[in-house]
């Protein structure tokens, strides 16, 4: 399998009466596009901004965050937009430097923040990309499940929209990624680690699912899957754990763990496979899915893992069930977690925690209070920061400045190693 | 700009007001340096003890309120940029004492305190996260050996070194007690570069440090079974963010530091439209549908009615289990428990999301 991506540099966006790659410029037919994702009946009304880095620009509640992606035969995220066929291979489209970001409210809690400048900003990847926010008003009748299965598909829609419109723009740069059977995977590099990822996904219920294919995760088992599709937008979030901690469509997408581990393949490691492993709820399915990753694993005869994380809390149990499973194994075994170590950093940092767990990354205190000045131009809504994960009533200073847990923040201990932010002891 | 101004702290015996028989002495107060102060006085850089306090270690230890309250009276009056205290080795009574000195001044004046011991020392552990702590040796034959430490430190904080240089600073880290604060920080890798690097080594049977220490709970013994369970007050709490429809309290929708109390004396259920979940970690649709779902008063007042329990205690206790920190949740558990025992509660059902 290869798949080729082939990206354009955007380096700025505008709504503009037609959609096209001017220079390094994506104007976007906000008309057309408007219509497109008013062709959902579940839909009643669609709005656009856009804002670039360095903007004074608070985006809130933000639920999604994609890269706009096609493949160049018309599809581009398998059992949302376009065929399924193909995906993981060929030739796809990526508009890099830029992201289509959805807002709205849906049902009783809300999302992250985007600060495109300030304190904030450094605790965000998308302060760093041009984004076109989508706001989508539902039609009346429709109730909170499906509100916000409108709201991920439109986002996937404009993104998919915007890539496919613009496939004639030479691109600015090609990368090809390769996999291959298991057969060749494992007899190359004999003296190299064999290496795989277990790559848990949201699987909890409304605003906590993970879609593979456009299958909600919620009714899959631990699965053996191609990294290339993950690349390729087989893995869409429809997800609202904690804007930190979330795996975004554009950090699934984007995933650093898998870059990385592409990155040293061939050189330190073996890179022999990936097993999305769904989060669910009760401790039968948590066991059930710790059992059948292990087994896929060893089956695999993978040496060492590097397991991924998504949320917090109650999938800190899957975290510690998986690891147990692996080193039990004799699997060696690093994991990525966020820590709740309090506002103050004096808490136990985990809620649940197993003596094999003693390789683990952290990605920061999401307890940890930081003050972000106020901006100029609010999108969305401000007072829904009491009810985002990290906000509390009171978050909004006399100054609009804002008090807020870096949890509050879209991607700021992202679980798939994407930032540098950590957490020490002093 | 003046000299900043350091006040000093040790027992009588290295205050040179006596051995033993004066372990009962009150604070008393000495301009300048005494003792060990008077080397540290020499090597402060720009800085100077402008006035010592000696204590006598069992006064201290016996009158500990009374020794706090004088001694905080002097620093009102002596405007510290910093204090020192000890080192104090292994004796137990002049650690406590420094201990307690240092977090009182830190924590009254917002000025950084520091002082040291040895690893066994109990006040180690009892006022680490609230001084810095250098580690010294057991007796005072290893004075020179902490005193070169204690100033060095001394004399970064006083050069407003921020706690993250100190921190960051092997050599000096190294040297200290860690206060076991978690502090954010940005590496210069990522966290999957990070993760690839610790597992290479962790496959290769070389060294390396996780970046989260094992955690260690305080676990606690379950209570024995009610022995009659009709005649039994039960009690419902949860962590599943059921309030009162807009949530009047404002318990937030994660990590929640409070916990609400709603009474539903006279309540045969909850109703939708009048109880919502705020509980940003789980689908709140069937939970706004049916409040009992989540706080099950409908089926307890069953129960109630059928006589399989005594009553139904008058009020339910609600707060977000979500991100919640351990320490703030073995908080909240303490004082719910101390309400209901108060309140003669024999049971409690506990439901989560």
């Amino acid at each position: 399998m290869t798949l080729k991506i082939e990206s354009i540099n955007v380096r700025h966006i505008q709504l503009s009466n037609c959609t096209v790659m001017e220079g390094q410029t994506l104007k976007v037919n906000t008309e057309a596009l408007k219509t497109i994702l008013l062709e959902d009946p579940r839909v009643a009304d669609v709005t656009f901004d856009i804002t670039q880095p360095g903007d004074s620009v608070r985006i809130l509640p933000v639920k999604d965050v994609i890269e706009p992606r096609a493949k160049a035969d018309g599809g581009g995220f398998p059992g949302i937009v376009g065929d399924m066929e193909g995906t993981g291979s060929g030739i796809t489209r990526a508009l890099r430097g830029c992201a289509v970001v959805t807002t709205g409210p849906i049902v009783g809690f809300q999302e992250g923040i985007i600060d495109m400048t300030g304190l904030g900003a450094q605790y965000t990847p998308f302060s760093q990309l041009n984004l076109l926010v989508v706001h989508v008003t539902k039609a009346e009748w429709v109730a909170p499940h499906e509100h916000e299965a409108a709201v991920r598909e439109a986002g996937v829609k404009a993104a998919h929209y915007l890539a496919a419109e613009t496939v004639s723009h030479t691109p600015d740069a090609v990368e090809q990624l390769k996999w291959d059977s298991l057969t060749i995977n494992n007899g190359q590099f004999p003296e190299l680690p064999k290496v795989m990822v277990v790559y848990p996904c949201m699987s909890q219920g409304l605003l906590h699912d993970t879609y593979f294919y456009g299958l909600d995760s919620k009714r899959i088992i631990p699965t053996l899957i191609s990294p290339l599709d993950v690349f390729d937008g087989a893995l869409v979030s429809g997800n609202c754990v904690s804007p930190g901690s979330k795996t975004t469509t554009w950090h699934h997408q984007n995933n650093a763990l898998l870059k990385e581990c592409f990155k040293r393949h061939g050189k330190e490691i073996n890179f022999i496979g990936v097993v999305l492993t769904p989060l669910h709820v009760t401790l039968a399915e948590k066991i059930r899915n710790a059992e059948i990753t292990g087994t896929l694993v060893e089956m695999m005869g993978a040496e060492g893992v590097v397991q991924s994380q998504e949320g917090f809390g109650n999938p800190t149990t899957d975290l510690m069930m998986v690891c147990k499973q692996l080193e039990k194994r004799g699997i060696k075994t690093v994991l990525i977690s966020n820590e709740d170590a309090g506002v103050d950093g004096r808490s136990e940092s985990l809620p649940d925690g197993t003596v094999e767990a003693n390789a683990m990354i952290s990605t920061g205190n999401s307890n940890a209070t930081i003050l972000l000045p106020p901006m100029d131009k609010t999108i969305g809504d401000l007072v829904s920061i009491e009810r985002i994960t990290g906000g509390f009533s009171g978050s909004i200073q006399t100054d609009g400045s804002l008090l807020v847990e870096i949890h509050g923040i879209m991607g700021s201990h992202n679980l798939q190693g994407t930032g540098t932010l950590s957490a020490i002891t002093r | 700009m003046g000299k900043k101004r350091v006040v000093y702290y040790t027992n009588q015996f290295f205050g040179q007001v006596g051995g033993e028989e004066m372990t009962n002495q009150p604070p008393i107060i000495k301009e300048g340096p005494v003792g060990p102060g008077t080397e540290i006085h020499r090597r402060l850089i720009n800085a100077e003890i402008v006035a010592s306090v000696i204590c006598g270690d069992n006064y201290y230890s016996e009158h500990m309120s009374e020794a706090k309250r004088v001694i905080e009276k002097q620093l009102i009056q002596l405007k510290p940029d910093m204090v020192i205290a000890g080192p104090a080795f292994n004796a137990g009574r002049l650690g406590m004492a420094c201990g307690d000195v240092c977090a009182t001044a830190s924590e009254s004046f917002n000025i950084p305190t520091l002082t040291g011991m040895y690893e066994e020392n109990p006040a180690v552990n009892l006022y680490r996260h609230q001084t810095y702590m250098v580690k010294s040796g057991k007796s005072a034959a290893s004075m020179k050996k902490a005193l070169d430490v204690m100033v060095d430190l001394a004399n970064k904080l006083l050069s407003d070194e921020s706690e993250d240089d100190i921190f960051q600073n092997p050599g000096m880290a190294e040297k200290l007690f860690s206060k076991g604060i978690r502090v954010n920080v940005f590496k210069e890798k990522t966290g999957a570069e990070r993760a690839l690097d610790m597992l290479l080594a962790k496959l290769k049977g070389e060294p390396y440090e996780t970046e989260i220490p094992l955690p260690t709970y305080d676990r606690v013994e379950a209570a024995p079974g009610v022995a009659d369970l009709s005649k039994a007050v039960v009690a419902l709490v949860t962590s599943g963010g059921i309030v009162p429809e807009h949530n009047p309290d404002r318990l937030p929708a994660a990590t929640a530091k409070h916990y609400c109390v709603y009474d539903i004396s006279g309540i045969n259920a909850l109703q939708a439209g009048e109880y919502e979940s705020v509980h940003a970690g789980y689908d709140p649709v069937a939970a706004n549908k049916n409040p009992n779902r989540i706080v099950p008063i409908d089926l307890m007042r069953y129960l109630e009615e059928e006589g399989r329990i005594g009553k139904l205690y008058d009020k339910f206790y609600s707060t977000t289990g979500n991100s919640t920190s351990v320490a703030d949740a073995t908080r909240m558990g303490k004082e719910i428990a101390a309400d209901l025992k108060k309140n003669q509660v024999d049971a409690v059902i506990m439901t989560s999301t």
